[in-house]
């Protein structure tokens, strides 16, 4: 094979490209937490709340597992347009991502809450606390520690699959390297870039969960315990 | 005071004094389902007695234990513990839970907080302690228990026996009236079982009003100021721990030549 490599459009396209990956990390680093905590709202939900908000979340879930992530941000942004309601390419693209996190973390969460032996809660309950206070002292820093693993992939997964918001306009990194190979028509090259730079961005997300576990999970770091 | 029951022998067991008992059963009734796992419990423990449930599994003892601090409701009869009728309309369960400990057989302990941590969760969450006060709280239950040491460890790098001392401290960090054991030692091999049965008789020793459920006979005839045999969901047997020697009843007889 006698392909030459060109990188210089990393030079001629330079600012698109950071713009890309700028926004590629704003659209992963506001759609996390609102996520997370919206599935685990949740799983509480499904789990303790009553038979009405059980099945209007087991509805929920079920709906945005069972779609795809592109047409619940076609029908966010263009649906909601047709009935008036306009709110934006980013916007819907946030939105699009906090509820299809919320739903698949809500599972992963639920996981976590039933992993908790019954015998502690029902410790927790002899020495008079509170639902309230057995929920954030004891289940939640446990359920989260348990599945951390898997809402960091969940994470991830979420971070690569902002690479389709280009479509509805929101010129992400995905989006950028489209244009930039659609002008330079060096598609080997181009997307080759673009994917390293996906593996640099999920390294470092990867990175801070990590080093946010290290600060929330005290017993792991004292212990030394791999997550 | 005498304890009265339909077909088995009692020995009076409650000192004729114008105390009340800390806890009280009358006609206890209870049922999973179809199924009656009592059928009309009498019994009175009074401040300070240590009184020690004895019996086959599925006599119906651990379901005794478990009504008194409200993990099973009673189904009929009348419940009083620590001056509070469990079936009375104003009845608060967490205000009865915040004067009764618990221990169970496995621990559960929160495997995510050091000791100290399990010991003043509850007391600086349910009672408002602050840090300092809290701290001075823990080092004084976990001397008790002899965990002084043991304070920064978390559970995982603790042995049984020590965990099991831990979940002790934790209740006993609430300031309980009533303390209750529920088989805290059959979890344990003879070694850890000792140290364990050495802290309960300790707070025995310092006058605090206990009802354990057992399977160590010798150390329910040594500690406990009443031994009651439940058979098939009823007292069926009571008194003092020199019952042990001299059974009234077939059923006890059988069941301490059993070697239990």
């Amino acid at each position: 094979m006698d392909y030459v490599f060109d990188f210089s459009f990393l030079e001629s396209f330079r600012s698109e490209i950071i713009s890309g990956v700028r926004l590629t990390i704003l659209l992963t680093v506001v759609s996390i937490l609102p996520g997370f905590a919206l599935g685990t709202a949740c799983a509480v939900g499904r789990l303790y709340g009553p038979r009405w908000l059980q099945t209007a979340v087991t509805i929920y879930i079920e709906a945005i597992r069972n779609t795809p992530l592109i047409i619940q941000v076609f029908w966010l942004f263009f649906g909601l347009a047709v009935l008036g309601a306009r709110i934006g390419p980013f916007n819907a693209a946030v939105i699009a991502l906090v509820i299809n996190t919320g739903a698949y973390s809500a599972e992963i969460m639920r996981a976590g809450f039933q992993a908790i032996p019954k015998g502690q809660l029902e410790a927790a309950n002899c020495l008079a606390m509170t639902r309230r206070q057995i929920f954030w002292n004891i289940q939640l820093p446990q359920a989260a520690e348990l599945v951390y693993p898997a809402l960091v992939s969940q994470f991830i997964l979420m971070m690569l699959a902002t690479s389709i918001m280009s479509q509805i306009s929101v010129e992400e990194l995905t989006g950028v390297g489209y244009q930039v190979q659609s002008i330079t028509f060096r598609g080997f090259d181009v997307y080759l870039v673009i994917a390293a730079l996906y593996l640099a961005l999920a390294t470092m997300l990867r990175l801070c969960l990590h080093g946010a576990a290290q600060l929330a999970f005290t017993r792991l770091r004292r212990l030394r315990t791999p997550l | 005071m005498t304890v009265i029951s339909m077909n088995s022998v009692h020995t009076p067991v409650a000192p004729q004094t114008g105390v009340q008992p800390m806890v009280s059963f009358r006609d206890v009734h209870k049922s999973f389902g179809a199924l009656e796992v009592l059928k009309g419990i009498d019994l009175d423990v009074m401040p300070g007695q240590v009184a020690a449930l004895i019996g086959r599994s599925g006599s119906g003892k651990s379901t005794a234990l478990r009504c008194i601090n409200g993990l099973e409701k009673i189904n009929g009869g009348e419940l009083t513990v620590c001056g509070r009728n469990l079936r009375a309309r104003d009845f608060e369960l967490r205000d009865l839970r915040k004067e009764v400990g618990i221990v169970f057989q496995s621990y559960n302990l929160f495997p995510h907080l050091t000791v100290e941590q399990n010991v003043t969760l509850a007391p600086r969450k349910v009672n408002g302690l602050d840090a300092a006060q809290s701290r001075a709280l823990a080092a004084e239950v976990l001397e008790q228990v002899g965990l002084s040491d043991k304070a920064l460890s978390y559970p995982e790098q603790l042995s049984g026996g020590q965990q099991q001392r831990v979940a002790i401290a934790r209740s006993l960090a609430m300031r309980p009236q009533l303390m209750l054991f529920d088989e805290v030692t059959s979890a344990l091999d003879p070694e850890l079982t000792g140290e364990v049965l050495r802290v309960i008789g300790k707070l025995a020793a310092g006058g605090m009003t206990m009802v354990l459920v057992t399977h160590e006979m010798a150390f329910a005839r040594q500690v406990a100021d009443l031994v009651v045999y439940m058979h098939q969901g009823r007292v069926w047997e009571a008194g003092k721990g020199t019952m042990l020697d001299d059974p009234q009843t077939v059923e006890l007889r059988q069941f301490v030549g059993s070697g239990l």
